[in-house]
């Protein structure tokens, strides 16, 4: 059995959350306040994830913040970033709206603001 | 130019939160004054998430949330003027304001809303040794570079203080290319909130030196390279034989966070030297009746959302204000005791309702007890595993034991266990 502490990152309230491990596997959690910190404290034991979020090029010249819809897996956090900067959208476009379909698995990235 | 009832300085998160709720409460002749081009403040360079948790239950980034905001300006009746620069405010509730279309005008509302943001703390008052050259940026200049402007400031950063925007800045640039080499905090704990520490600096195996300073930039156009050393935790002075050098093209510096608060202060409204802001009852009213102050213009803020939140009140408030239902009888002093840095606000009128006090600790300690006094005695005790100065507390003080109070004060402490 292995214990391990971690910070959640879901929300500012930063919870520190314990996990004990069995052979990799998490058999508890303790220390979230509320539910997603669970999610979050599973998932980072065996796959972190993060929400990208950046500033990609469009056709009039401004930048046009955008992020994932999802959090993707940390280790692709560069891939996604080399797509990003490989992209330039077209505007007018809406806060929302899907930029690049499945940039990582089935997250999406999408426009955090409204552009015309 | 139309005669306005409310005139709301700054068109932030704040100021857009404070006008909707004014609208929504019942004033119907509002006007925000923005010098910006563009509803939003800060928010717009803001491209990362951690937004809007609280009041939207959503994790939005700043621009998200922004638009959000402005959304519900634009539904309402709201004027809104652009790109336009308030000069002064009166205590006599003037606001001198000056634009093209316009020129230099005055206008004498009933109630005015201060929410005016805040800036950075800078960094001549940093005192820091060597050279004076290109490469060095305020954090959340260097946002705007990266996020607005669409350039990269440098290619291999150290930054200065553990502020919020230093670490945001820390991941961002990473992302885009750039090696941060360290942060350096001269505290023993970071003034960021732990999320951001984890997901910014440790995510990338970026280093955080607490206790350490930069010592020395180098460079003569450009900055070349930075050292830093250890301080005396006592005395923050560098330790010799610590020190560790970096090769640099940029540094940042990510010193907090200060309220922008000339305007009030020229209008002669009491201040606290705490806050760095004005003095305020909890309708987030200052001195001046009918002057009222929210955001981060008040105090600094950790999170959007609660500015939003003080914005409502001051909001709700004026209108209150401008029909004459604000009913103030008595006032109790809020005063900050053993190691809470601020209290706000700093007075409670009653009757009142429930009154949401928000203070912070002045250092991180352990298994602490949040003692409420009226006078020494203790009305209100509260137990909490860990603070930090970086996270903002919070009580609520009831309206029975607000009416109920005899000596005129309540005090707010922190007793520690162990530190
Ligand atoms: S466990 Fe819940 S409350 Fe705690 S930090 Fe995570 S999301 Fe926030």
């Amino acid at each position: 059995m292995t214990e391990k502490l971690l910070t959640c990152v879901e929300c500012p309230r930063g919870c520190q959350i314990t996990v004990t491990l069995d052979d990799g596997k998490v058999v508890s959690v303790v220390g979230n306040f509320c539910p997603r910190g669970k999610v979050y404290a599973e998932n980072e034991c065996v796959n972190p994830k993060r929400v990208v979020t950046s500033t990609m090029n469009s056709d009039i010249g401004v930048l046009v913040p955008v992020r994932t819809d999802k959090p993707v897996l940390k280790a692709n956090i560069f891939d996604v970033m080399k797509k990003i900067n490989a992209t330039t959208c077209k505007t007018p476009i809406k806060l929302g709206d899907v930029i690049i379909a499945n940039i990582d698995g089935d997250a999406n990235l999408i426009a955090s603001k409204t552009v015309k | 130019m139309k005669n306005y009832d409310l005139v709301v300085v700054g068109g932030g998160p704040a100021g857009m939160a404070a006008a909707v709720a004014a609208f929504d409460a019942g004033v119907k002749n509002i006007l925000i004054i923005e010098r910006d081009t563009k509803l939003g403040g800060v928010l717009n360079q803001c491209v990362h998430n951690g937004f809007g948790l609280t009041r939207f239950k959503e994790n939005l980034a700043g621009p998200e949330y922004a638009e959000k905001f402005s959304d519900e300006v634009e539904k309402r009746d709201i004027d809104v003027m652009l790109s336009t620069m308030v000069l002064e405010v009166g205590a006599d509730k003037t606001v001198t304001a000056m634009n093209s279309e316009y020129g230099v005008f005055t206008l004498k509302p009933m109630a005015i809303i201060l929410a005016m943001g805040c800036r950075e703390r800078s960094k001549g008052a940093l005192n820091i040794a060597g050279a004076r050259s290109a490469g060095i940026y305020s954090a959340g200049t260097a946002q705007r570079y990266v996020n607005i402007e669409g350039y990269l400031p440098g290619k291999n950063v150290v930054i200065l203080g553990s502020g919020d925007i230093g670490l945001i800045m820390a991941r961002r640039m990473t992302l885009e290319g750039a090696k941060v080499h360290a942060v350096c905090e001269i505290m023993p704990f970071s003034s960021g909130l732990k999320r951001n520490i984890v997901q910014c600096l440790d995510d990338f195996g970026i280093p955080l030196y607490l206790n350490h300073t930069i010592v020395d930039i180098q460079g003569k156009e450009r900055v070349t390279g930075v050292t830093i050393a250890e301080v005396n935790p006592v005395d923050k002075k560098p330790i010799k034989g610590t020190e560790i050098h970096f090769d640099c093209d940029t540094v940042l510096f990510s010193v907090g966070l200060i309220p922008e608060n000339e305007l009030t202060k020229n209008a002669g409204i009491p201040m606290s030297p705490r806050t760095k802001g004005a003095i305020v009852n909890q309708y987030r009213e200052t001195d001046v009746e009918g002057i009222f102050a929210c955001g981060n213009v008040l105090h600094v803020h950790d999170l959007v959302d609660f500015a939003s939140e003080e914005a409502e009140i001051a909001g709700r408030s004026a209108y209150e204000y401008i029909s004459g239902k604000l009913n103030k009888e008595k006032t109790v002093n809020l005063i900050n005791g053993a190691n809470i840095g601020y209290v706000l606000p700093q007075k409670i009128t009653v009757p009142s309702g429930d009154v949401k006090v928000f203070f912070r600790v002045t250092n991180v300690f352990k298994n602490v007890t949040f003692k409420v006094k009226d006078g020494d005695e203790v009305v209100i005790s509260k137990k909490k595993l860990t603070v930090a100065p970086g996270e903002m507390e919070t009580i609520v003080l009831k309206s029975d034991l607000l009416s109920a109070n005899k000596s005129g004060n309540i005090t707010i402490e922190l007793e520690a266990q162990n530190d």
